[in-house]
């Protein structure tokens, strides 16, 4: 594979995730079970799309045929998108959405901190802006799965349903294929990134007196473009707008 | 399910210019930490500090409105004690 092109589905696969799961963390505004709880949540949604903005943004410069973010973010039907499966999992109940955004927040606090090292500025310049987000992001999901495992009986049962119903949607950010082998070591070894991943996971796991799942047989398919019905649904919802009023302004 | 609103914590922010925090409102959460962590999604979006404190509002102790004459009223004749006749050099700032 040609390294642009290569660069081009690595930059969709970052930008697309953050966008699809800023989208799903903005559904919960206006219903958070608190008011404190609602707006940090939008906050979360809203760094998360504007992490998007930057990668597509760079995507589109990089493609060259006069696509912006925009053009990317309400343009594409679903199979042309390059999330991650975790990224567009239903909200669910509370639990499910604070372990979704934990086992991301993990996952994406350490690729940050690979690519804020890559040799390509422009990607490294994003990265390492939005890292520092990602840590606070990493620690307000993660004191919540904490809180909720190790709450009530019902919270901790929630919480364990969710991590076991999501954890089969992990194992696709660490997976290598032929557009990361097509950019060598200019961005971090998806593989390399477990261990980092496992430590983080497995001390907030135990601190929530959450059970790990055994790894298993791992959904995948997101970063080549293969989704769940559960995005078209999203994307019926996040595209409306654009779509209906092409070039609409405020 | 029973249901326990969350206590009231209040919210104090040191914005980068300010010498002191300034109290900025209220909000409910479980603990400390959770205060925190709220105050910088509820009060601090917006760039407005560099330092955050929270303290539980049933621990602040409020003077008595009923009490205000005493409190406050004899003090509001005594100008004397405005330092304000004294000639400030250029460059001091703070004051």
């Amino acid at each position: 594979m040609e390294r642009a092109a290569a660069l081009f589905e690595y930059l969709l696969r970052h930008g697309d995730s953050c966008l699809i799961l800023g989208h799903r963390v903005a559904e919960w505004c206006g219903h958070a079970p608190e008011l404190e709880e609602d707006i940090a949540l939008a906050n979360i949604g809203l760094d998360l799309t504007g992490q998007a903005e930057q990668f597509l943004a760079y995507a589109g410069t990089l493609e060259g045929k006069g696509r912006d973010a925009d053009a990317l973010a309400y343009s594409r039907d679903a199979w042309d998108f390059r999330n991650a499966l975790l990224c567009e999992r239903p909200n669910g109940d509370f639990a499910h959405t604070m372990v979704r955004q934990f086992l991301f927040d993990a996952w994406q606090v350490e690729a940050f901190a690979g690519l804020a090292r890559a040799s390509d500025a422009r990607l490294a310049g994003i990265a390492a802006k939005a890292a520092k987000e990602a840590h606070y992001h990493l620690r307000h999901s993660g004191e919540w799965v904490v809180r909720l495992g190790d709450g009530t009986a019902e919270s901790h049962a929630r919480a364990q349903a969710a991590v076991d119903a999501l954890w089969e949607y992990t194992g696709e950010f660490f997976e290598t294929d032929a557009v990361v082998a097509a950019l060598g070591d200019s961005v971090p070894d998806p593989a390399a990134l477990k261990p980092a991943w496992n430590a983080t996971v497995d001390e907030v796991l135990r601190a929530a007196t959450l059970r790990r799942p055994k790894d298993g047989w791992t959904q995948t398919g997101g970063y080549a473009g293969r989704h769940s019905e559960a995005l078209g649904h999203l994307l019926a919802t996040m595209q409306f707008l654009p779509r209906a009023y092409p070039g609409a302004t405020w | 399910m029973e249901r326990k609103d969350w206590p009231l914590w209040e919210v104090f922010v040191r914005s980068r210019s300010g010498l002191a925090h300034r109290h900025v409102g209220s909000l409910h959460a479980v603990d400390g930490a959770m205060a925190v962590d709220m105050a910088r999604d509820v009060y601090c979006r917006r760039a407005e500090g560099v330092s955050v404190w929270v303290a539980r509002s049933a621990d602040i102790v409020a003077s008595d409105p009923a009490r205000k004459d005493e409190m406050f009223e004899p003090m509001t004749d005594k100008v004397y004690r405005h330092p304000t006749f004294y000639n400030i050099p250029d460059g001091v700032k703070n004051i």
